[in-house]
């Protein structure tokens, strides 16, 4: 826990924000830095730890595409009802997954009217279901970036080790590179820098980021996932500004390395194949972003061993997901935010996940600036 | 696609955003489900909407809609009589530091204790599911009788239903209670006030997280131990020590962050509470961690959360402290006037967060 605590430390985090207060000094031609974190778990760093209210008004911070719960599209999660609602189909999924809403419903509505949903906290568990019970279909909803995606092959491949015949995969998994080029490649883009996502790096790496600043002269810095990691890359980012650098750098360098993991990107490359295209909630269809498995896992494919409907489902219409995701309007300019949607009737995704920017802002932040003075005041 | 940053937004938009939000949240929550979810157990917002659709509708009277932990019905002494009833279907039956026949003691004794009452009298009703050893039946009664001497009440009357596999998980236990509150004493919302402490009898999150990991699901071993334990002797050494005491109430479902929503709303007041001061043992804040859940939300089944003027507060935590159920009490934060019905978290790191209502309980049948 030690190790916990001193990435928590509140003196080191006033040091850390003088910093930050002093090189952001006057902004960026008179608005304020504009950093995204592109990952969820950022996001709930933030705010569980109310950063935002730590940070001078020349920083802000916009949240990214990063949570993987977020970018599902109601369709896929349709698929997912379809199957969990086939007889003789055991349907196991994250937590999270279970309350996103699809066109009719949630999986959490489905199990309640009589579906065979259940919580899973690792692709292992729906594996060890999975054997306990062989006369049943175990069908695991797998969704997340490089992140998880690992611990989906591990299971694939013991799945097929141990020759377990009624076990499949329905992959949703997506990559990180290309929903940035997107994000990048827009034409109004007015953000200075990306604080990069820590836990898909331990995977792929540093290197795949490099045109960040390469291509597109935006500095980004690899982050971890305590507090004082955001704010030190925050200085970081600040500083490549000051010296006039553009680089991506490393603050997660406990963890990450450059080159990422070898073996477990090798297991990806064995186990999954790059689709064409996938769709992205709210941000449309976005080419070789998703991971399928591969022709030598086909047997464990739940998208082929059972006939899935596929319908492509609209947004609906109300929702501002993908105006959240890419950063374009902050949570609480959604226009049914927290009164039409709100963690516990969510439109959108953004509003399910602890990660998602809408619920973060709703459960954690849901504050204005005076308000936390007020308490502190009042005392 | 497009990524855009606005320029700062006029002040004041936010705030009345923030405005409409909380007028909406005030609003008695609708029930609009067609079928029941797990979510309207979890004890949150869905849960309210379908005791305010369904049961208060049907019953609707005077101390019924009170919704505390029991209902106080006047006698003509001037004492009052609590009365208080709960289901238990906690899985797995054992767990380390107690069992479903420990909890239904306890879990009824301390809703008791909670409306200051002294616990005298339980009933036990059991819904067994076909199939079920009877010599575990005997052994979960053993735990209710043990908890029952240890809590100082009588299990008077009971009930036995057998039912056919897979119409019940095992064993589910109901029990009643009665027990009285002397005449003068009143512990209730409406009694908080701006400035008062926030005490917790001990530690957070050790029941909810050590059932958890004794269901076995999670690759994860910890050593810990149900707190479950019955509290009445403990209120006891509270009220004693600080009279003055506002309000009690035991964080189980939802935990210390639930219970401090409900104090916010009806008392109208800011709950503020104080990362570094919230006392959590080490491994259950590392399997929190791991989890990604917070002990905020983790239920306990031996702990209270207090509200007492300030200037008892030194007395109440010595008095707790000394005594075996409280070693780990805590003041944890205070009463603050604005703003109103909010509960703040001042975080370790010098941030400050709100801490809301849960939404969907991540955690299975823990009760
Ligand atoms: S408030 Fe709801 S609908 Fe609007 S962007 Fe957030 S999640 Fe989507």
């Amino acid at each position: 826990m030690r190790f916990v605590d001193e990435y928590r430390d509140p003196a080191a985090a006033r040091v850390a924000v003088r910093r930050i207060t002093e090189l952001a000094d006057g902004g960026r031609g008179g608005l304020p830095y504009a950093f995204m974190e592109v990952c969820g778990g950022h996001t709930h760093t933030i705010y569980r730890h109310g950063i935002e209210q730590l940070l001078p008004e020349t920083v802000e911070l916009v949240h990214g595409p990063g949570c993987p719960v977020c970018v599902i599209p109601m369709g896929r999660v349709d698929d997912a009802i379809a199957l969990a609602e086939r007889p003789g189909v055991v349907f196991t999924s994250f937590g999270d997954m279970m309350r996103v809403p699809g066109s009719a419903g949630s999986l959490l509505e489905a199990k309640a009217r009589g579906a065979d949903v259940r919580m899973v906290y690792s692709p292992l568990d729906a594996l060890k279901i999975a054997e306990a019970t062989p006369d049943m279909q175990v069908v695991f909803f797998a969704v997340g970036f490089e992140t998880t995606a690992p611990s989906t092959a591990v299971t694939l491949l013991r799945a097929r080790e141990r020759g377990i015949r009624n076990f499949s995969v329905f992959s949703n998994h997506v990559t990180i590179v290309p929903p940035l080029k997107a994000i990048l490649e827009s034409p109004d883009l007015r953000l200075d820098g990306f604080l990069g996502p820590g836990h898909v790096s331990t995977v792929i790496g540093n290197r795949p980021y490099d045109f960040v600043a390469r291509r597109y002269g935006k500095p980004l810095v690899t982050t971890g996932f305590e507090p004082l990691d955001i704010l030190q890359a925050i200085v970081m980012l600040l500083e490549q500004f000051a010296e006039g650098r553009c680089e991506v750098e490393n603050q997660y360098t406990r963890v990450v390395r450059d080159e990422g993991n070898p073996i477990a990107l090798a297991m990806l490359q064995q186990v999954f194949r790059l689709r064409p295209h996938f769709e992205w909630r709210g941000l449309g269809f976005i080419a070789q972003s998703a991971l399928a498995l591969s022709e030598d896992f086909a047997d464990w494919d739940a998208e082929r061993r059972f006939d899935l409907p596929g319908v492509r489902v609209a947004d609906p219409k109300a929702c501002q997901c993908g105006e959240v995701l890419k950063g374009a309007i902050k949570p609480w300019e959604c226009k049914v935010f927290g009164t039409a949607c709100t963690p516990e009737t969510p439109i959108g995704t953004c509003m399910v996940s602890s990660e998602g920017a809408c619920a973060a802002y709703y459960t954690f932040g849901r504050l204005h600036r005076t308000a936390a003075g007020l308490a502190a005041a009042s005392s | 696609m497009s990524a855009t940053v606005h320029p700062p937004v006029p002040e004041g938009r936010q705030e009345l955003v923030l405005e409409r939000i909380e007028a909406f949240r005030r609003r008695r929550p609708r029930l609009t489900d067609e079928v029941v979810t797990l979510a309207h157990g979890a004890g949150g917002k869905a849960s309210a909407a379908l005791i305010d659709a369904v049961f208060l509708e049907a019953f609707r009277n005077e101390a019924l809609e009170q919704l505390g932990d029991g209902a106080l019905l006047p006698l003509p002494s001037g004492d009052q009589l609590a009365f208080a009833t709960d289901s238990y279907v906690v899985r797995p039956h054992r767990f380390p530091g107690g069992s479903i026949g420990s909890l239904a003691v306890h879990g009824t004794v301390n809703d008791l204790a909670m409306c200051g009452a002294r616990p005298s009298w339980l009933s036990a009703a059991f819904v067994i599911e076909e199939g079920f050893p009877v010599a575990e039946l005997a052994a979960l009664a053993a735990d209710m009788a043990a908890a029952a001497a240890a809590a100082g009440v009588t299990v008077v009357t009971g009930d036995t239903k057998v039912v056919d596999t897979g119409a019940a998980d095992g064993v589910f236990i109901t029990t009643a209670g009665v027990g009285l509150v002397p005449a003068g004493r009143r512990l209730a919302a409406d009694r908080v006030r701006p400035g008062d402490v926030v005490l917790v009898s001990g530690t957070l999150g050790d029941h909810g997280v050590a059932v958890l990991l004794a269901r076995g699901d999670l690759d994860l071993e910890a050593d810990v131990t149900s707190d479950t334990a019955p509290l009445a002797g403990l209120v006891e050494v509270l009220l004693a020590a600080a009279p003055g005491t506002r309000w009690l109430r035991d964080p189980t479902r939802g935990g210390v962050g639930t219970v401090c929503n409900e104090l916010a709303a009806q008392a109208g007041v800011a709950v503020v509470l104080q990362e570094s001061a919230l006392p959590v043992r080490r491994p259950v804040g590392g399997a929190c961690d791991l989890l990604g859940i917070d002990p905020l939300y983790v239920a306990n089944e031996g702990k209270f959360v207090a509200v007492v003027p300030a200037e008892e507060a030194g007395a109440a935590l010595t008095a707790l402290r000394a005594h075996p159920l409280g070693a780990d009490a805590a003041v944890i934060g205070r009463i603050a006037g604005e703003p109103e019905r909010i509960v703040l978290l001042e975080t370790s790191f010098g941030g400050s967060r709100i801490v809301d209502m849960l939404v969907g309980d991540p955690l299975p049948r823990i009760c």
